[in-house]
């Protein structure tokens, strides 16, 4: 018997009764819809959290100096200045270490003509920009000689542009930073939100130096708040951030037994945790979705049960003239097969649809790779095989009499 | 003369609830080409299953059967399907048409599992309807024939892999006598164009149709000879 009569057969025993072939499609119809909406969202929110870690800068350490102590109350990381320029340098001359960038930040107000806009302040060298994988969206960036020079140069964020600026080109113009003007000589690209909801882009870029002495002048000159530290891979990580403490503690001088004056973290691991939590979600969202899969086909299990007992008789008919087993199983396989192949194609329709309406509707970032499409497709062909095959070889193993005499 | 059925000591036991029940005890028969014979015998008599056993839906527990020289009792069951839809053509008391298929669709069904095509199916359904005397019936549905058209249906069916031996199970017992002599005429008909017919009936004019009558009784073959003999 050839497949396409076979098929045919199997349709018209689907079209013969559309009410029933519908019901038992509609559950595999939302078990797939289900897993595939849950699957895009699940992989939207991956892929906002992968891009958010691709901006941040990969195999990331950041190193805090430590806190004072003003009038018995502690002030909190970064407030004593114990870490030093030279702190950097030397952290940049260990193994495994990409580059050690020094970061000065504060906030102040910036002008241009008659706007103004408080923002952030960061004062770093060159290679902060390339240990935060940030380029250039128009202009150049500073230089080391900038840092040496202590030059009144920024660079700003697409945030700061667009409230100074508007529309206006501002590379070449000067801006006022706590009264002191400032060229711009390029901007940044833009790198939306941090993990914790940040505006990353609402930041003006300045040499360390210009920072430290010209706009938030300390008592300690040289020191900085935090380094951010870029190891070569993520395998090395481990052995840099044991290096840094002991050539930090070495440098200022930590009895083995006493507190360290600094913080080293591990940024990228943090990242890491937050994409892998993401992941987990979506996997317990997908697994959740693949149980209304796999009720959908207990119904067409169910279905095509009830059928097979009703046509005993035809069955029986099929067996007496000539059908063999193979054609009386392929002939209720198959029809379990189109069932659930017509119920996946609908669900996808609708799992993608569903997809399109809830990035529309709720703002959810969502993503449909053709990998789930696919998935859903082979997971909907294996349900009607796997619940599919016990009705047909129940129709196939008939014995021809007594089907034949079934009323 | 070349023999359609050979028959030789063919038994068959079933396992009951009370122990063995020999439904047919020891049967020797042979049927020629060309035969018309009919089967009689009260319910329970064993025809039944010795219509099952000649129609390969069933495996004897004794003795032999050969089929169109065929020996059937070493085919897997696959075989004889393919046996089946090659050399009997099944007509049954209660039709046995599928009801959601049209006419032309139930006539074609056997030779869907030959693996004719689709074109080829349905020009030598129509043939058949044309034989059976259904011209132009083709697309109705069973529920729209009568009983007598309905069974001309199934006789199409059986007919259509041209096959060298009928079966038909009281093909008349759904009809009134007016339609049981029109499809016994049309069985008539087929037997003069050498096609072998074996029925089994409980209507003595029925039998008279037959060339041969063969009697049962309790598992056991009584009489083989002319239907005039049989019928007193």
């Amino acid at each position: 018997m050839n497949p396409i009569a076979m098929l045919a057969e199997s349709w018209r025993a689907i079209i013969a009764n559309r009410m029933r072939s519908f019901l038992t499609m509609l559950g595999m119809i939302i078990g797939v819809a289900a897993v595939v909406l849950m699957l895009a969202v699940g992989q939207g929110a991956q892929s906002a959290i992968d891009e958010t870690i691709s901006a941040m800068g990969s195999n990331l350490f950041i190193v805090l100096s430590g806190a004072t102590t003003s009038g018995g109350q502690r002030m909190g990381l970064g407030t004593a200045p114990t870490l030093k320029m030279a702190d950097a340098a030397a952290i940049a001359d260990l193994p495994n270490i990409e580059a050690a960038a020094p970061v000065q930040p504060g906030t102040a107000t910036t002008v241009y003509a008659g706007n103004n806009w408080s923002t952030s302040i960061t004062g770093v060298t060159p290679d902060y920009l390339r240990v935060r994988n940030w380029s250039m969206a128009t202009g150049f960036a500073f230089t080391d000689a900038d840092v040496r020079g202590a030059a009144r140069v920024a660079l700003l964020g697409k945030t700061v542009v667009d409230n100074l600026f508007g529309d206006e080109n501002p590379i070449g113009k000067t801006i006022r930073i706590k009264q002191s003007p400032f060229t711009v000589v390029g901007v940044l690209e833009s790198k939306g939100q941090s993990l914790d909801g940040r505006d990353q882009d609402d930041v003006v870029i300045v040499p360390v130096t210009t920072a430290q002495r010209k706009l938030f002048g300390s008592q300690f000159p040289g020191s900085v708040k935090f380094i951010m530290v870029q190891a070569t891979s993520a395998e090395a990580m481990p052995a840099v951030e044991k290096e840094m403490n002991v050539l930090l503690r070495a440098r200022h001088r930590i009895a083995d037994d006493a507190d360290a004056d600094f913080t080293v973290r591990n940024l990228s691991a943090m990242a890491e945790a937050s994409a892998s939590a993401t992941r987990i979600m979506s996997y317990v969202l997908g697994a959740i979705a693949s149980i209304s899969l796999i009720v959908g086909g207990i119904g067409i299990m169910n279905i095509m049960l009830v059928s097979v007992t009703e046509r005993t008789r035809e069955i029986g008919i099929r067996i007496a003239i000539g059908a063999r087993h193979r054609d009386i199983l392929l002939q209720f396989l198959l029809e379990a097969i189109t069932i659930s192949l017509i119920g996946c194609l609908i669900g996808v329709g609708l799992g993608v649809g569903g997809a399109w309406a809830v990035q529309k509707l709720a703002g959810f970032p969502v993503l449909v790779t053709p990998d789930i499409v696919l998935l859903a497709f082979s997971v909907a062909a294996g349900v009607g095989i796997f619940f599919g095959f016990y009705p047909a070889r129940r129709a196939a193993l008939m014995n021809p009499i007594d089907a034949l005499r079934y009323q | 003369m070349n023999q359609v059925i050979s028959v030789n000591q063919l038994g068959k036991d079933y396992a009951t609830a009370a122990g063995t029940f020999v439904a047919l005890k020891s049967v020797s028969l042979t049927i020629a080409q060309g035969e018309f014979v009919a089967i009689m015998g009260p319910s329970g008599s064993g025809k039944s299953t010795f219509m099952n056993l000649l129609g390969c839906l069933d495996y004897p527990t004794r003795g032999s059967y050969a089929l169109d020289g065929v020996g059937v009792a070493t085919l897997s069951s696959d075989a004889l399907a393919a046996l089946r839809n090659r050399v009997i053509g099944f007509v049954f008391q209660g039709f046995n048409l599928l009801p959601r298929l049209n006419a032309r669709e139930n006539v074609a069904l056997p030779m869907l599992y030959k693996g004719a095509s689709s074109a080829e199916r349905a020009r030598r359904a129509d043939e058949m309807l044309v034989k059976v005397g259904l011209a132009g019936l083709g697309d109705r549905r069973p529920n729209q024939l009568s009983g007598g058209q309905q069974q001309r249906v199934a006789i199409a069916r059986a007919l259509c892999n041209a096959p060298r031996l009928i079966l038909a199970d009281e093909p008349t017992g759904n009809l009134d006598s007016h339609t049981s002599d029109e499809v016994m005429n049309l069985f008539t008909e087929l037997n003069n164009t050498g096609i072998t017919i074996v029925l089994v009936t409980h209507e003595p004019d029925i039998a008279r149709y037959a060339k041969r009558l063969v009697r049962f009784k309790d598992g056991e073959m009584i009489y083989d000879g002319d239907p005039a003999g049989g019928l007193i």
